[in-house]
Order: structure tokens, then sequence, then C-alpha cells
């Protein structure tokens, strides 16, 4: 099979076009980096949403946990605990059992015209119960990195927002949060590149994979198991991760740039990058 | 355990739980929390002693030294974690049989990589095919905590690196002032410093640590993941305790344990911080 071919066959296997069957037999390199990087598309689809929906998520739980009326403070600081102090891994597994005691309901509702049958089964699949654990998981840990910044915007800052008069959901649209956001920023970017790698995660997490269609590691463990040689397919995983996180950090770099283009030059943050860590 | 526990389904609920809690396939599941612990405190130390060379070397004044030392922290930006985890232990294990095939049976004349196998010679198989299953099974935890320790060991040297720049200079020059060599100056000067600056980054580390271990069950070690994925599953009338799928309590459980294990280890560190803020030239120092 030609790299042409391999490309035709499977850049989109993952998400059900395509050739049916996986590559057997004599397995070229091609298709083995062809197929994780269709494998790719869901982790980059799982870990862009999280972040994205997170984002909003965390930025309510930072002030929910800045508030000073208990009743809205304590459930935040317990999200925060529960997703940030337990292992993304254990959190995955029980997701996943509780998901399945769900009892199967189905109904039909209508979007946009279009009919669609939901069930709550979808819960016990990957593509909607991984990324509700990894939306709850890196809303916890980027809520607690607007809750740090929140309270390190500048005592000044505020003051000059109450001396213009603005007080409630104007101080916090013009002031709060557009300082937070630019002290949190460099953190958050780790944060970020923290779930794209964690989204590695799920393929451990025994939500399964439908018609296999699985992420880049399903793909690459079924080459280690068929080719029995784990050193070309892992590898080729790591490369497909570095490249994601190139990326990942050219956006968030450029956002960081946005958001500070009003100071100096030379007290300009810069995004310090340390990825790779394991929760 | 009980006396009563000899025919499970006559009993009443509170005693068949006691029963059910306390069989053997129960006090196994115990005993791999052992496994976390015996994890965790192997691994911590050996990271630490792996990190403070590291920022040993980083610091050294001979070129490949400090090369090998930058190195070895940079792979804390390179590789992604899964897949150097579950790489790393097979390159390993392989890799010794390798070395070991090469030291034993220097007569071998077959290729070792047969097309898709990895075939030594039966002396360099590592641990011999007649070892005991406790051999294997020590082993196998071995190269896990070998991989942890060489990959919390790389974060550590990152952190002990930052914070052994971090140490005011005035007091190395001090130190140096005084007629202190510079083995006297790292090792009575900056060492005891260092760690007030070091702490915040490595009980970091440490909290990433613990919640690392699970991942032990994917280097194919009987952990707890393992057995509450073995117990929770369903059980037939065929089984002396039949239960429905429980899995969802155990990994409760599971969960419950770890939120208590990083509580405690947030209140010690907190502790242990500001007992080492005393008399520092720190925000924290002076107020204590």
């Amino acid at each position: 099979m030609t790299c042409l071919e391999a490309l035709q066959s499977y850049a989109f296997r993952s998400i059900g076009f395509g050739e049916r069957a996986l590559p057997q037999g004599d397995i070229t390199i091609c298709e083995q980096v062809v197929l994780i990087g269709s494998g790719m598309l869901w982790n980059i689809y799982l870990g862009t949403l999280a972040l994205l929906f997170g984002f909003f998520f965390a930025v309510a739980l930072a002030v929910a946990k800045a508030s000073p009326r208990l009743l809205i403070r304590k459930p935040a600081e317990w999200f925060i605990f529960l997703f940030r102090g337990s292992p993304l891994f254990i959190q995955f597994f029980m997701a996943y059992e509780a998901f399945v005691l769900l009892p199967r309901i189905g109904y039909e509702f209508e979007l946009f015209g279009v009919a669609i049958e939901a069930e709550t089964r979808w819960f016990a699949r990957a593509w909607l119960g991984a990324l509700i654990v990894l939306f709850c998981n890196t809303s916890a840990y980027a809520g607690e990195i607007f809750y740090g910044a929140l309270r390190s915007v500048p005592r000044g800052d505020l003051e000059a927002a109450d001396a213009y008069g603005l007080s409630g959901w104007k101080k916090f649209r013009r002031i709060t949060f557009p300082t937070t956001m630019r002290l949190a920023w460099p953190a958050y970017t780790n944060e970020a590149i923290f779930l794209f790698q964690s989204t590695a995660l799920v393929f451990f997490s025994s939500f399964p994979a439908f018609q296999q269609r699985g992420d880049a590691l399903y793909y690459a463990s079924y080459f280690a198991e068929r080719t029995f040689n784990p050193f070309i397919p892992y590898p080729i995983v790591g490369v497909y991760f570095i490249l994601l996180v190139l990326l990942v950090i050219a956006i968030f770099g450029a956002i960081n740039r946005r958001l500070n283009r009003h100071l100096p030059q030379d007290k300009r943050p810069r995004l310090r990058i340390r990825p790779n860590l394991i929760r | 355990m009980f006396s009563f526990c000899e025919d499970p389904s006559t009993l009443d609920t509170f005693q068949w739980f006691s029963c059910y809690l306390t069989n053997g396939v129960h006090l196994l599941f115990y005993q791999s929390f052992l496994v976390v612990f015996a994890l965790l405190a192997i691994a911590a130390p050996l990271s630490l002693a792996f990190g403070f060379l590291a920022a040993t070397a980083s610091r050294a004044r001979i070129a490949p030294l400090r090369w090998i030392g930058k190195g070895y922290t940079a792979m804390v930006r390179g590789i992604p974690d899964i897949v150097f985890f579950l790489f790393f232990v097979l390159v390993l294990d392989q890799g010794i049989e390798y070395v070991r095939h090469l030291v034993t049976c220097p007569d071998w004349d077959e290729p070792i990589r047969q097309g898709a196998n990895f075939l030594v010679c039966d002396a360099a198989r590592t641990p011999q095919g007649t070892a005991p299953q406790w051999v294997h099974e020590t082993y196998n935890f071995g190269l896990a905590v070998f991989t942890y320790a060489l990959v919390f060991g790389a974060f550590c040297g990152n952190v002990l690196f930052g914070a052994m720049n971090a140490v005011p200079r005035a007091q190395l020059e001090t130190a140096a002032a005084y007629g202190m060599s510079q083995r006297q100056t790292f090792w009575r000067v900056l060492v005891p410093q260092m760690w007030i600056y070091a702490l915040p980054g490595l009980s970091n580390i440490w909290m990433i640590l613990i919640k690392a271990t699970p991942l032990l069950f994917l280097l194919g070690i009987e952990d707890v993941v393992y057995w509450a994925r073995e117990l929770g599953g369903s059980r037939n009338s065929r089984f002396a305790y039949p239960h429905p799928d429980w899995r969802f309590w155990y990994f409760l459980a599971l969960l419950v344990f770890y939120l208590g294990f990083t509580k405690v280890s947030e209140v010690v560190l907190g502790r242990l911080t500001r007992r080492l803020s005393r008399g520092q030239a720190s925000a924290a120092g002076a107020a204590a």
C-alpha cells in the first residue's frame, strides 16, 4: 500500500470514514503514521472542547471561591479539592462505572430542525463520558489558577476602578477579569498542555472504542500488538504529542501577547513552559 | 476471619459485610495499599537523589558533566508522560536482557530480533523462567520504581537547580571571603539554604507523585486499581459472596483514599514550610 493510499483509507478512520478493516499483515510506516494521526483527532477533540467549556466554568469557580458568601464558596472549594486531590486515572474509572450504572433512557428532541435521539448510553462512550471527566478536571485546576490570579490583582487597580465609579459587573468585566487573565495566562498555558497530554489517559480509562474508532494510543497499541515492535508506534505518538504541544504553545503565546499588548516591551511576562507532569 | 463466616448465605447484612470485607482476597486488596506506600517510600528518596545529582551536575564546571545534567532535566520538557512510562519500562526490560545476553552468551550466532520477536539465550532471561512467582513480581515492581524515580528525578533536578540558583549570591561570596573551599561552600552554605526555595516545587512534585501511583496498574503491577477492578466485578451465585457490579464503590473508596492522602500531605508540607522558613530573610521567615 502506498502512502497516498494509506492517507485515503485511514486519514479519517477514527471518526468512521474510509477503510473499514484496520491494516493487517505487512504494516507500513505510512499506515502507522496516518492511522495514529487519525487517532490524534480524538485527542484534539477532547482536549479542545474540555478546555473551551472548562475555561468558562473555571472562571465561575474562581469567582465563587473568592466569594465572601459561605454558601457559594464552599461548593467551589469542594469541587476544586475533589478533582485536584485525586488522580485523573481514578476519576476516569469512577466516572465510567457511574455512567454505566445510569438507567438506559432515550428521548428525542429537535436541534436546529434536525431530530436527534439522545440516550443516556452516550455517557458511557468516550466522546461524552471522557469529555465530562476532562472538563471537570481542567475546570478544577484552572479554577485554582484563576483564583490565585484573582487574589493577586493589584489593589491600586481596584481602587482606581472605584474612583472611576465602576462597580459590580462593569468593574469585573473591565478591570478585574482582564487583569486576572493577564496574570494567570502563563500558568494556564501549562494547564492546557497538561490537559492535552492527559487526553492520552483516555485510552486506559475503560471507555470502550466503538467500532475501532479510537484515539492515538489505541491505534499505537494496536500496531505494537500486531507488529510486536513498540519502537515505532509509541515514538510516533510522542512526536505527534510534541507537535500538538508546540501548536498549543503558539496559540497561547499569541493570546498572551495580545493580553499584554498595552505594557511596555520589557515588562511583558514571558510564558515559562513546564509541560509533562502527570496527574 | 470470624467464626460465623462459614456459610455466608445465611447471614444478615451487617455480618455478611464484616465477613465479605475480611475474606482472603480483600486482605490481598488491603495489602496492595502497601504497594502504593512502598512505591512512594522507595521512589521519592531515589528521585530526590537523582534530582540532586542532576542539579549538581548541571552546575558543574566540567562541560560534559554539565551537558549530562542539563540533558537529563530537559527530559522534563520533552517526552510526553504516559508514552514514556509505557515505553521506558519495555526498553529497560529488553535493554537489561540484551546486555546480559552479550555477557553470558558471547558465542550466540542467531540474530536477537527475529522479525517480530525479541529472542535472547535462556541464560540471559531476566528473571530466569524457572524463578518463583514472587521474583517476577519483585522484578517488575523494581523496574516500575526505577522508571518512576527516573521521571520524577528529572522533575526534582529542575526544581533543585532553580533552588540552588535562588540562594542569595552574597551568602556564597561571604563563604568565599571566610576562606571556605568550593566544596565547603557547597555543603555548608548552599545545600542547607536551598531547601526552603526548593520546598514549594518539591511539595508539588510529591503531590503529583501520589497521583501518579495508579499508573502502576498500566505497568502490570497488582496494585490497588487492579484489585478494585478484580473485586468489584459482579459475582454470580457460584461464588461464596455473590454481588452485582460494585466497581463504582471500590473506585469511590480509592478516590476517598487518595483525597485523604493528598490532604494529609498538604497539611504536613504546610507545617514543614513554616518550620523551614524560620530564621530566613523572607516575609514568611520574618513573621515567624
